[in-house]
């Protein structure tokens, strides 16, 4: 007996001094790897973080002073920031919502077998591969007062309108310029996403559904929707996410422009074009703060449905 | 700081408030430079002098932020090819970013980084104090060549005893306005007051409508960049709204100020056309030339590209003094570029030569000629020459200088800069003037602390 | 009943094609107006299609030597990131992969936050780092700070692709006496091969799109990345109309082009790449 117990003993020493040495193994591994993203990552978050408290400005002659919250106090008074965040809220969440209802029909059209799906597949690709900067001023072209495609049908050929409109300088239009280019950028990652999870939903079901009784509408309703929660889920947050700290889409379309600054062009602009480090970080780390409240409405809105 | 600040803000204290004669001395047809329409630079239609006393720079390579867009580039790069071709040395001309605010933070980055990838720079002339440290003395080598320019000028370019930058050309706003259009709508003089303005352009905007749908009463540069700092300083100074900073202290939360904001915001969509809050000095001189507009508030080299052959309003233009409320002055920006030299430079004796040559005599001579550019050096604008190119200056004269803050807000001249112009283009977007007031006041306030 | 058919086979089609039109027009008219005449498509109303055909703006755009550094920056940018990131990610993926240990959660839980880390968070105190390594305006800037973006996703697809690889097959090579480097090298990378191609794929992609930091690290024409020389196109460029469309199109389908039939060629992988990226999240 006592012999077994030492052996199993003595066996459990060796799995151990083994798991020891496999997890040496893999710490090495994994290494190179820790030590870039605690270079280029966590350190800089933590030094971002520590900025937000100071009144570091590039090149200046004066040493960096600790200044406790005061960026902070400064940043829930600055109007400048307050339409940044607006905007930017705004911005996603019209933006979320038209991804995932456009890209919830693309899915829906495109999980049926139709010849040529492959292709159209393929071309879901072309928006999402072009560089949104690059994308960007496309639409600019088409969007051009003068020049440009779409007045030139809305004027000459439908004669909707009598004047030419400034889509991208009017600021009754450019919100819904940029949104526009938005939705046909990300849109068919969405519908990818959603079209995945689609095809792991089992045929047999809207089989069952349908010899139950069902209507196509109750088919969607009652297996589609649920079964694809998970998708849809994550099509939610990942496009929220990058909806809250967009900057192509705005940078390149409106520039410098005052009443169409997002969090992150305003935050690009303190701290790239003005220099103020300290300020600047602090409006970076508020960016954070607003995806972190996002992340937790969206945390208690889908626990509480769940239960 | 001590006696040079002093020097300094005694320089643009006494530049502002004194009329132009101030900076310029007497001048009347304009020659100049053929606009391409094509994707070309416009040509330049002067050989450019040659280098006074080259010497052998072989080996040398230096890289110029020069200006990028219309006949101010042409002429920058000609005059860069001409001194390779004397000296031997090679000159990478980089276009600077046209928007002045985008160019400042480049040289931020640049000289933050004590980089040595540019050699020569183009300088607003409210940038030298800012710059000061990363800019080399050019006391020693160029100060005979200083003497010889306006001393204003060399005020403004030396930095606690250091002379850190050469005057390039000084600048100004004005009004253009078509004198044909004017007349033929019964109109015997240019406009004094915005009331004036505002009548005068609405009457023949809807008029020549008929003519050219896109037909404008009045272009500026509305932009939010610095040159919406320029244009909307002279328009809340003209209200009797002040100069945005007094000693460190915001001042443009005032009635008059917003009452110019309110004005400007009137005219987007009325008698400015709604894309006038994206327009950049060469923007709304291209609507101007094509002949789509019956004012403008530009620069002046706007004038010599205006009178080039081809252009479709030479001979049909000319300028006056800014308008004003009544009772208050008529108001125009003080501009201009001054070169600077990188101390992190690897060859500054090719740098500090290239910079004497283009800051001489000559070469003043050669721009005032080709490009309409304003010369710092009294004896070149005597010349009768260039007094025959530069006929606006005569026209002008009555206008009140006035100089952006660089001076009150030291190194923070560009937050207060963009802090300004944000604000002021908010309102043009259609926030309220007096809430946008009030964000500027306290942006700069957050700057200045 | 059949006409009913007919009509929702119509709808369909419909949909479809609409659908098509929807997501390539925009590419479509970039590559029709690079090669209409300044005439053409300066002129209202507009022409669908150009009457004149022109490579008159490729010929300006290949001849502007910021362009062309630009592009080649991007090459390098882009592949040399690519190739970092695969070989770090391999290491990091075969370890979490593979692995058992204290602390595997954590570390895939911080990789999975970072695929989700606003780029803008740490753009202040990256631009120290890169002032301070003495990397400002120079290319391994942003070798060195698009790996915040492609590592994490890297990591992430391998370890999935690794984890999938039958457990016997790495019994197998240790019974043949393989060391652990062994075992990755000769063993795992070659079946984590396609996984390797997938996100070799997306990371160039994600690199060669990139603006925010190519804007903030870099700053001569010769330094620039495709992003930021076409958007500084127009503030440079000098010509009568505002902005040189013609010439801007010719330039951003010259970007684009490689991307599309990046694409298009390896659909399968990018499409499982994304979704597998995402799905596991």
């Amino acid at each position: 007996m006592s012999t077994t117990a030492s052996e199993a003993e003595k066996q459990g020493e060796v799995a151990g001094i083994r798991a020891r040495r496999r997890a040496r193994v893999a710490w090495a591994f994994l290494s190179p790897a820790l030590i870039v993203t605690a270079f280029v990552a966590l350190y800089p978050l933590c030094d971002t973080l520590y900025l937000s408290l100071t009144n570091t400005r590039l090149a200046s002659e004066e040493p960096p002073r600790f200044v406790g919250l005061s960026n902070y106090v400064e940043l829930v008074h600055d109007g400048f920031f307050l339409d940044a965040l607006l905007l930017t809220v705004l911005f996603a969440v019209i933006t979320v919502m038209l991804e995932l209802a456009l890209g919830l029909g693309i899915a829906l059209l495109l999980d049926a077998r139709f010849k040529g799906r492959s292709a159209v597949r393929a071309a879901m690709l072309v928006p999402w591969a072009i560089p949104t900067a690059v994308s960007t001023q496309m639409w600019k072209w088409m969007y051009n007062d003068v020049y440009g495609v779409f007045n030139d049908v809305l004027v000459n050929r439908l004669g909707l309108v009598s004047e030419p409109i400034a889509f991208t300088a009017d600021p009754r239009t450019s919100l819904a310029a940029a949104v526009l280019v938005d939705v046909w950028k990300t849109t068919p990652f969405v519908a990818l996403l959603l079209l995945a999870g689609l095809q792991l939903i089992p045929r047999e079901l809207y089989e069952a559904a349908r010899v139950d009784g069902a209507t196509r509408l109750q088919a969607f309703t009652q297996i589609t929707l649920p079964l694809l929660r998970p998708a849809l889920l994550v099509a939610l947050v990942f496009r929220t996410l990058d909806a809250l700290r967009v900057f192509d889409v705005f940078y390149v379309m409106f520039g410098s422009r005052p009443d169409m600054q997002t969090l992150a062009t305003y935050a690009h602009e303190i701290l790239v074009s003005i220099s103020d480090v300290g300020y600047g970080s602090a409006v970076s780390t508020a960016i954070f703060l607003v995806i972190a409240v996002f992340i937790v409405i969206y945390v208690v809105l889908f626990r509480r449905r769940e239960a | 700081m001590g006696g040079d600040e002093q020097t300094r803000r005694s320089f643009l204290a006494t530049t502002a408030g004194l009329s132009l004669s101030a900076l310029i001395s007497g001048c009347r047809r304009a020659p100049s430079a053929e606009m391409d329409e094509g994707e070309e630079l416009p040509e330049v239609r002067m050989p450019p002098p040659p280098v006074r006393g080259a010497v052998r720079h072989a080996g040398a390579r230096l890289v110029f932020y020069a200006e990028s867009v219309g006949i101010g580039a042409a002429i920058d790069r000609a005059l860069a090819q001409r001194f390779a071709r004397d000296t031997g040395a090679t000159v990478d001309v980089v276009l600077r970013p046209r928007d002045a605010t985008e160019t400042y933070a480049s040289y931020q980055r640049l000289f933050q980084a004590r980089s040595a990838d540019v050699d020569v720079l183009s300088l607003d002339i409210v940038w030298p104090g800012i710059f000061a440290p990363h800019l080399l003395d050019l006391g020693q080598t160029l100060g005979a060549l200083a003497a010889a320019h306006l001393e204003a000028a060399i005020r403004n370019d030396t930095v606690q005893g250091r002379l850190v930058a050469m005057p390039y050309f000084t600048d100004f706003g004005m009004l253009y306005y078509r004198s044909d259009l004017l007349q033929k709508y019964g109109y015997g003089a240019p406009p004094t007051t915005w009331d004036e303005l505002e009548e005068m352009a609405k009457a023949i905007q809807s008029g020549e409508r008929a003519r050219s749908r896109a037909f404008a009463g009045f272009v500026w540069q509305g932009k939010a960049y610095e040159g919406l700092t320029c244009n909307a300083l002279e328009w809340i100074h003209s209200h009797g709204g002040g100069a945005i900073l007094e000693g460190r202290e915001p001042t443009v939360k005032n009635p008059r100020a917003a009452q110019a904001l309110a004005r400007f915001r009137r005219f987007v969509g009325t008698i400015s056309p709604i894309g006038v809050t994206g327009y950049e000095e060469e923007d709304a001189r291209n609507v101007f030339q094509g002949g789509n507009a019956a004012f403008m508030r530009n620069w002046p080299y706007a004038y010599a590209a205006g009178n080039t052959k081809g252009s479709r309003i030479e001979g049909l233009f000319d300028v006056a003094p800014l308008p004003h409320e009544p009772g208050y002055e008529s108001s125009a920006t003080l501009g201009g570029w001054t070169l600077g030299i990188s101390k992190y430079s690897r060859f500054p004796d090719a740098a500090v030569a290239f910079v004497g040559y283009l800051c001489s005599p000559e070469v003043q001579r050669f721009r005032a000629l080709v490009g309409g550019y304003i010369p710092t050096i009294l004896a070149v604008q005597n010349d009768p020459d260039v007094a025959r190119a530069l006929p606006f200056l005569e026209r002008v004269r009555g206008a009140t200088l006035v100089a952006r803050p660089s001076n009150q807000a030291g190194a923070r001249y560009n937050e207060v800069s963009i802090a300004f112009y944000q604000g002021v283009s908010k309102a043009l977007y259609g926030t309220d003037p007096e809430k946008a007031l009030e964000q500027i006041e306290r942006r700069i306030r957050r700057s200045l602390r | 009943m059949k006409a009913r058919a007919m009509a929702r086979r119509g709808i369909f089609g419909m949909a479809v094609l609409s659908l098509v039109v929807y997501l390539v027009f925009p590419f479509g008219w970039a590559l029709v107006s690079s090669f209409k005449t300044n005439a053409e498509l300066f002129s209202t109303p507009a022409r669908f299609w150009p009457e004149h055909p022109t490579l008159e703006h490729y010929r300006h755009v290949l001849a502007n030597d910021d362009f062309l550094h630009a592009a080649l920056n991007s090459v390098l940018v882009a592949s040399s990131v690519t190739l970092v990131s695969l070989a770090i990610g391999a290491l990091a993926a075969f370890a979490l992969g593979r692995y058992q240990f204290r602390g595997r959660s954590l570390v895939l839980y911080v990789v999975l936050s970072m695929t989700l880390f606003p780029q803008i968070a740490v753009l202040g105190a990256l631009f120290q780092l890169v002032n301070a390594l003495g990397l400002y305006n120079r290319l391994p800037a942003l070798t060195l700070t698009y790996l915040v973006f492609t590592l994490p996703f890297t990591i992430w697809v391998l370890t999935g692709f690794l984890e999938a690889v039958p457990v016997e097959i790495e019994e197998a090579a240790y019974m043949d006496g393989a060391s652990p480097l062994q075992l990755f090298t000769k063993i795992m990378l070659p079946l984590a091969a396609p996984g390797m191609v997938t996100t070799g794929l997306l990371s160039f992609i994600a690199a060669w799109n990139e603006l925010l930091f190519a804007l903030s690290f870099t700053q001569t024409p010769d330094k620039r990345t495709v992003t930021y020389a076409i958007l500084s196109f127009s503030a440079t460029t000098s010509s009568a109309f505002e902005v040189p469309w013609g010439q801007m199109m010719a330039a951003s389908v010259l970007v684009t082009m490689p991307l599309v039939l990046l694409a298009l060629v390896f659909q399968r992988r990018i499409i499982a790449g994304l979704t597998a990226g995402a799905v596991k999240g």
